[in-house]
């Protein structure tokens, strides 16, 4: 069920200062799209907006549109609660909730909309932890809290906790900046296979990352410390990494800055 | 601390005195001495308070004719001198436990008001207000109880008996106003409000935002994320702040003794005047008793003491466990 | 922190409640919630998401942002209806029967216009709002009470002159002779703790290690939860065994019994902030540690060691319990705290009440504001110091 992403004229501001300003992009449903740029450049917080997470940081606001197929997320009638399980989202540091055994919190999402029959929530959970790629080393131990895992396999059970809702959009904030590289590789292959199901968001700051799992990659910079920061340009990874169109992202890639 | 870089630089210009070897090593035995007695001298005060209180209670205890830990009187001037801590024991636990129950939800609401509800411009001045409403001294609580809560609490009283008489705790056998033992504990719980509030709202406070943000963004509402990522996380806080409001409650005298119209019946009819409690029975029977009465009201006293220390030390350990456990989750 | 979190549960932008109430005004995706809930089980959609069902829509009617507003007026309006129709006396039923008659009315509206989850939400919105209230209305009670009463007579007067020759049913007389007491008693207490309760902070933060460092700080914890009239029972005890007869000094006792593991506490907490590297920094200057600890970790964390004990002082300031076991308690001025009885303040006011007169409660009222006054301003100036100096401490 995965659906496009179409951004117009979006900016978003933390009290009065504009932290990244009128961003128009669109992106694929079945695809994984990549955004690249300096710290600072507003690559999370445009990621934010896109599940309307940014609005709870305290002064966090936003203007323009982003429409998710044909619907505004930010609408008048929309309800924020119901844009966050359409659009799920995996965080940069590995979040599971301490107090939650592992199948509690794969099941943590599905729970809050109504009841699911017992041996349902189990066929979900086990689909949603392979789909994961977690089920193997976590099937004899649902009932451990699921702060005992490694770092990697905490992620990858947020993936699942994320997935098992069956968003349509999946964004993931660096979720491999906190990961050694082995962890790191199973989530890169999970992306390429979740890719089927998903319209996949990735904010990554490894630029070798955003070339191996991304169809389409974009460019974002900001022209100095505290001016807003802006899409530079989106195009087909390939093209990003090989031709880029504009100056700043081939020394951006190149490696003469950020 | 930018200074302390160049290694080289002699030490002479930041440290006024010259360093010498032999004044800095005798002013350091003389300093930690020093400290580790003060130390050392906390620890002799609460022995010495044990073994003191210890001592006073035996004397009295040895020649009381009646059994002190079932005796329904306190006439340590009769002959024989029959006195027992029946009664203020039984009046101390049920203030204290009303107390706790009217006070432990309130206080979470507060906490969770001031932490997650309040608009943010509130929140701190609110926050303030809580703290400042723990050090209105407990006489005034007193009085502001006896001559302004009791009359208010009349018709309250009145209306419970009407409606709740067969709960058996809100019959009213004996008409009169509201210097009862459910007086009190509301009293009570108005008094350690602040400090379960203040307690709960630091742990609330505490819940990494992350494992709020985890909610979020699976589409939970406000009060899903306090279910699912706040409550669990300030669990133990929570208890261990009402340990704390226990320990508070059980030991207040002067809001008890001003309140209350004592007598020494055990009764579970909270609406009825009478009853009382360790302290306030120390308050109210200081100032007729001999020497061997104050040995008697040491000895009730010494009880009270056990209590609140049981009380507080299960709150300390909960918090100790509580360090353990979030240390070996960060 | 704070900031933080009041708005991570769907705060937008607006703040005040009225902005925080508009986000959860409006209702979750309410086909999924319903329908999902209600469904039997597994829902044959077939596809890879045979998962929950599919949301058709995001939006959905919802109540308007000033509903929650509505909401307490109907309850008020119901609570004054029903007390004044029934003629129930007391105004703390009339307030009941209002916050009862508002909970419910949320939960059923919202729910019957949005759906179960968002009526759970809104119910837990009204009653941590039930909850504030609650405890604001008798908070503010007790000072409105205390400073309108306390008015009465209190004037520069009652604040020089003592009780000596007011029998306890005339009014006049004064609360001078209590000022001195207090004064006395907590200097005292003061000048005992503080530097016992700095030492062993001290000794607890930068020394301290092993058993009797974990001994030391379990038992300031356990001595923190000492009611003070266990306090005054102990101070007893020795006058007992020594003969001793009642002063300001015995009470004084007690009262830095009390007041040493609020400093300890306080004083560990600031030292605690002091950063290491500062200490590091002295140390490898060559400078001796105890010379360490006097010039660099306390001077940084002075400010917030002041306000601690300042909150200490306030705190003993009201205790009551120890004064009438041990200071006894006298009408005349008697400035020599080390010898024979003395009063003060929290006992003036317990004696005041106790003798019933009309003129004597209001003594005991105005007593009151002046104790409060003297402890709110105690706290105030101890909480601004705190305020002042905590750039400087670099936190």
């Amino acid at each position: 069920m995965a659906k496009r992403i179409d951004v117009s004229g979006l900016s978003a501001f933390y009290g009065s200062h504009r932290a990244i300003d009128d961003i128009s992009m669109t992106v694929e449903p079945r695809s994984v799209t990549a955004f690249i740029g300096p710290s600072g450049c507003g690559k999370s917080t445009f990621l934010r907006t896109l599940n309307r997470m940014h609005e709870v940081t305290p002064g966090g606001r936003v203007e323009g549109k982003v429409l998710l197929d044909d619907e505004n997320l930010y609408g008048s009638n929309v309800d924020p609660v119901a844009v966050r399980r359409t659009v799920g989202m995996v965080f940069q540091r590995p979040n599971p909730f301490p107090t939650m055994s592992i199948y509690d919190n794969v099941a943590a999402g599905l729970r809050l909309n109504g009841k699911y029959g017992k041996s349902r929530l189990n066929e979900i959970v086990e689909k949603s932890l392979k789909g994961a790629n977690l089920w193997n080393e976590v099937k004899d131990r649902l009932n451990k809290p699921g702060s005992g895992l490694s770092g990697g396999q905490q992620q990858r059970l947020c993936i699942a906790r994320a997935i098992a809702v069956e968003p349509d959009v999946l964004l993931m904030d660096e979720p491999c900046s906190a990961l050694d590289p082995i962890s790191t590789l199973a989530i890169e292959d999970l992306i390429g296979e979740l890719k089927e199901r998903f319209t996949i968001v990735i904010v990554t700051h490894n630029m070798q990352q955003a070339a191996r799992v991304s169809d389409r990659t974009a460019f974002f910079n900001l022209a100095a410390v505290g001016q807003p920061g802006k899409l530079i340009e989106i195009d087909e990874t390939e093209r990003i990494f090989a031709n880029p169109s504009v100056q700043a992202t081939e020394d951006y890639i190149s490696g003469r800055f950020g | 601390m930018a200074s302390t870089t160049p290694i080289d630089t002699p030490p002479a210009p930041p440290a006024k005195s010259s360093p010498g070897g032999s004044t800095g090593r005798m002013g350091d035995t003389v300093f930690s001495g020093l400290s580790k007695g003060s130390g050392i001298l906390l620890l002799v005060i609460m022995a010495t308070i044990a073994v003191f209180l210890t001592y006073r209670a035996t004397l009295a205890i040895s020649q009381d004719e009646g059994n002190f830990l079932t005796t329904f009187d306190w006439n340590p001037a009769g002959d024989p001198p029959v006195f027992g801590i029946a009664v203020l024991l039984f009046g101390t636990v049920v203030s204290s436990v009303i107390a706790l129950v009217i006070a432990v939800p309130v206080a979470v609401g507060i906490a969770l008001f001031i932490s997650h509800y309040a608009p943010r411009r509130l929140a701190a001045p609110l926050a303030y207000v809580v703290d400042l409403l723990a050090a209105v001294p407990s006489i005034i609580y007193g009085i502001w109880g006896a001559l302004f809560l009791v009359p208010y609490l009349d018709g309250l009283n009145l209306w419970l008996d009407q409606y709740f008489s067969w709960t058996y705790i809100f019959d009213q056998t004996q008409p009169g106003v509201a210097r009862n033992m459910f007086t009190v504990g509301i009293l009570l719980a108005i008094m350690i409000l602040p400090i379960i509030t203040s307690v709960s709202r630091e742990v609330f406070l505490q819940v990494p935002r992350m494992n709020e943000e985890a909610a979020l963004a699976l589409g939970a509402t406000r009060w899903e994320v306090i279910r699912m990522s706040v409550l669990p996380f300030g669990r133990s806080g929570v208890i261990s702040a009402s340990m704390l409001g226990l320990g508070r409650a059980l030991g207040e005298t002067m809001a008890v003794a001003t309140v209350l119209s004592p007598n020494f019946v055990m009764s579970l009819h909270l609406l009825d005047p009478g009853g009382g409690t360790f302290a306030q029975n120390i308050a109210a029977k200081f100032d007729e008793a001999d020497q061997f009465g104050r040995d008697a009201l040491i000895a009730s006293g010494l009880v009270l003491f056990l209590l609140t220390l049981l009380v507080n030390g299960a709150a300390r350990l909960i918090i100790a466990r509580r360090k353990e456990y979030s240390g070996a989750n960060a | 922190m704070s900031n933080a979190h009041s708005g991570a549960a769907g705060n937008g932008p607006a703040a005040g409640p009225a902005g925080s109430a508009a986000i959860q005004n409006r209702p979750a995706a309410p086909a999924t919630g319903e329908s999902s809930g209600s469904g039997p089980g597994p829902a044959p959609s077939g596809g890879p998401g045979s998962g929950p069902e599919r949301r058709q829509s995001l939006s959905q009617r919802g109540l308007p942002r000033w509903a929650p507003a509505g909401f307490a007026a109907a309850g008020i309006v119901i609570g004054v209806a029903v007390g004044a129709g029934a003629g129930l006396q007391s105004r703390v039923q009339w307030g009941l029967i209002a916050v009862v008659a508002f909970l419910v009315i949320s939960y059923a509206v919202t729910s019957a216009v949005e759906n179960s989850r968002q009526a759970k939400d809104r119910l837990a919105t009204s009653v941590v709002w039930v909850c504030f209230i609650l405890a604001v209305i008798p908070l503010f009670s007790l000072l409105w009470v205390t400073v309108s009463r306390g008015m009465k007579v209190l004037d520069p007067y009652f604040l020089s002159h003592s009780m000596a020759g007011v029998p306890s049913s005339q009014a006049g007389g004064g609360v001078y002779h209590a000022l001195i007491g207090t004064l006395e008693q907590v200097g005292i207490a003061t000048v005992i703790a503080t530097p016992i309760g700095l030492l062993t902070a001290v000794y607890l933060v930068e020394y301290g290690k092993g058993a009797l460092a974990k001994a030391v700080t379990f038992f300031v914890d356990v001595m923190t939860g000492i009611p003070s009239i266990v306090a005054g029972l102990f101070i007893l005890a020795i006058m007992l065994m020594g003969k001793i007869e009642p002063s300001g000094l015995m009470g004084s006792l007690a009262l830095a019994i009390l007041m040493m593991p609020v400093v300890v506490r306080s004083t560990e907490e600031m030292l605690k902030l002091v950063p290491n590297e500062l200490r590091e920094a002295a140390l490898a200057l060559g400078v001796p540690k105890w010379r360490m600890i006097l010039k660099v970790v306390l001077p940084t964390a002075i400010g917030g060691i002041t306000t601690g004990v300042m909150l200490a002082i306030a705190r003993i300031a009201g205790e009551t319990a120890p004064i009438i076991l041990l200071v006894f308690g006298s009408q005349l001025i008697n400035s020599n705290p080390f010898e024979g009885a003395q009063s003060s303040l929290p006992f003036y006011i317990y004696e005041q009440y106790k003798a019933g007169e009309v003129a004597s409660i209001d003594r005991a009222w105005a007593a009151a504001l002046v104790l409060i006054a003297f402890v709110m301003i105690l706290n105030l100036v101890a909480r601004g110091i705190a305020r002042w100096k905590a750039p400087k401490t670099g936190r």
